[in-house]
């Protein structure tokens, strides 16, 4: 109570952005998962940052005298690479390190990808409904009928292996739940009686899609966003796995794994690092978004 | 010599209810052939139950849907948005209140911004003088400049319902169409807002197209008085001649359904029940 009290005044420039910031942090902090996931996301974004300092060693630079060197715990493994070095001596830490760039990137994009290309259908379709709607949703559908992995799949042969296409790929899959998710909320926002007194200020088609009705329906789009992120880091490795995506010798995570397979009865580190790495990502990334639902969807707030 | 702001002669407005699998399309007349006029500077009181046609009425004199078939003429000048679309001179002239205060107002919208952006989207005034009129409009509806910069969900019901009259006047409308604008507020302050509504008509000369239920509301801010039911005006005239001598039987039973709450009436109820 004190301590709101004190703050108060602070905040007085722009009361609400801050109110609103500590709202939302109040109750994402009360989701501890979600703060340890925070807690990790952002040590992995900082080692993604500063990889060429923290890596002992750049990612491609092969010791010919170590390959498969167990971790520096087991016995035959030394200080010198802490985590191991892989089939043709290159040194498991670093590349996991340098790999976080590629996993991040991945991330990212495709994120982007799938949510201007998601806004944007769903907008349409759920502003103007009619026939632009079914066309729209219609193509959704189909997208979605497919297995995610299977037409990711198809769309890399097509396009040709590669990080970026494969890029492209998870970004078409992932692209109907926004789409769905967007019009769904502009077609709950539309009817309400503000964006009827914004249409009788005389707004016109555009105004009204994205001053208006956009900004209202940005919160179920941040928690999808979340969970999407750590679904492209999934699909992509899955991807790299099957030699799709990013091509050797580039330290993507999934790339990584697939070349391991055949030593992974023999040396099982340079198996379970790269694995290890998706997993806490991923896991990280999705207990994230489950707090950002708990705090940003009013339904599930107690107030 | 009298203006007329607003007439509708005629205006019907039939929804067409799309057909299931075993049942048929059918139509629903939600307006049947209404007509009416409002003078300048005076305020045209439509009462009637839930469901009567009063909130499709006010959504057509507010050019928002258009009438299936009559005729709307706004200061003189025949409306037809169906057919010839909308002109912003046109769009100018007539602005809502809306019944729920809490719908009304975009949620992630500063009020200085609510209140500027009917002059950004139909007048190029710069962003210095939108701000000027916006806080002078502010003080107007009773709020102060300090409210400028906050958001909706920082205001009470009555507040918010201010805003909202505020914005709507922001463009200098010659009718402004008020939805139940003081159902969803409780006593005292409906009568704020009564009061502002009424003072605000005196200063610009307004032209009040006044939707409500409530008929202790009407007879105290209404000129004509238009009695609705099943889409039909059953009953039209002044105040006085409508509240002193109903004609319709409708009009006869919403009078009797009134709850009084003067001292006399309740003594009465009271013997009554002493009585029984």
């Amino acid at each position: 109570m004190s301590q709101s009290t004190e703050i108060a005044p602070m905040a007085a420039g722009n009361p609400d952005r801050l109110t609103g910031f500590r709202t939302f942090w109040h109750y994402f902090s009360v989701n501890r998962g979600a703060v340890i996931g925070l807690f990790v996301f952002i040590l992995l974004v900082l080692a993604a940052l500063f990889a060429p300092l923290l890596a002992p060693y750049a990612p491609d630079i092969q010791d010919k005298t170590a390959f498969l060197r167990p971790p520096a715990w087991q016995a035959g493994g030394s200080a010198e690479y802490l985590l191991g070095t892989d089939a043709v001596g290159r040194d498991m830490l670093s590349r996991l390190l340098y790999g976080a760039r590629f996993s991040l990137l991945i991330g990212a994009v495709v994120v982007t990808l799938a949510l201007t290309g998601g806004i944007t259908l769903g907008l349409l379709a759920g502003y103007f409904r009619g026939w632009v709607d079914v066309a729209i949703m219609r193509v959704m559908d189909l997208i979605l009928s497919f297995p995610s992995l299977l037409l990711a799949l198809v769309l890399v042969t097509i396009l040709g292996p590669g990080l970026f296409n494969a890029m492209l790929a998870i970004a078409l899959v992932l692209q109907p739940h926004f789409a769905r998710l967007v019009r769904a909320a502009v077609m709950a926002e539309k009817s309400r009686e503000y964006v009827v007194a914004a249409k009788v200020a005389g707004a016109g088609h555009i105004r009204l899609m994205l001053r208006t009705i956009l900004p209202n329906c940005l919160a179920p789009l941040i928690v999808q966003g979340t969970l999407s992120f750590s679904n492209a880091i999934l699909e992509a490795a899955a991807l790299g796995f099957l030699g799709l995506g990013a091509q050797p010798p580039t330290p993507e995570w999934g790339t990584m794994l697939a070349s391991a397979r055949e030593f992974i009865l023999r040396a099982w580190w340079v198996v379970t690092f790269p694995g290890l790495a998706i997993l806490i990502t991923v896991l990280a990334i999705n207990l994230i978004g489950d707090g950002l639902r708990d705090a940003l969807d009013p339904k599930l707030r107690r107030s | 010599m009298s203006i007329k702001v607003v007439e509708g002669k005629n205006i019907k407005r039939d929804y067409h209810v799309g057909g299931g699998l075993f049942r048929g399309a059918r139509t629903v007349h939600a307006v049947k052939g209404v007509s009416f006029s409002v003078d300048k500077g005076k305020t045209l009181a439509i009462v009637g139950e839930s469901g009567c046609g009063k909130s499709t009425l006010a959504r057509i004199i507010t050019l928002i849907d258009p009438a299936t078939s009559g005729e709307l003429f706004i200061d003189g000048n025949k409306v037809d948005i169906a057919r010839n679309g909308l002109t912003k001179e046109m769009r100018r002239k007539v602005q809502i209140v809306f019944q729920n205060p809490y719908g009304s107002l975009n949620p992630r919208q500063k009020i200085g911004d609510v209140l500027g952006e009917p002059l950004l989207i139909n007048t190029d005034k710069p962003a210095e003088e939108r701000r000027d009129l916006a806080m002078k409009m502010l003080k107007k509806v009773g709020l102060g400049t300090e409210h400028y910069n906050r958001y909706p969900h920082m205001f009470s019901g009555g507040q918010r319902q201010r805003i909202a009259i505020a914005r709507a006047l922001m463009l200098n409308p010659s009718l402004l169409v008020l939805d139940e604008p003081v159902s969803a507020l409780d006593l005292s302050v409906q009568a704020q807002v009564l009061n502002l509504l009424a003072d605000l008509q005196d200063e610009f000369q307004l032209t009040y197209v006044f939707i409500s239920h409530d008929l202790s509301v009407v007879r105290y801010i209404a000129d004509d008085v238009m009695v609705m039911y099943f889409g039909e005006a059953v009953e039209y005239g002044s105040r006085d001649e409508v509240f002193a001598d109903p004609k319709h039987p409708y009009t006869k039973t919403l009078f009797a359904a009134t709850p009084r709450a003067d001292v006399a009436s309740i003594k009465a109820r009271l013997a009554k029940k002493k009585a029984a």
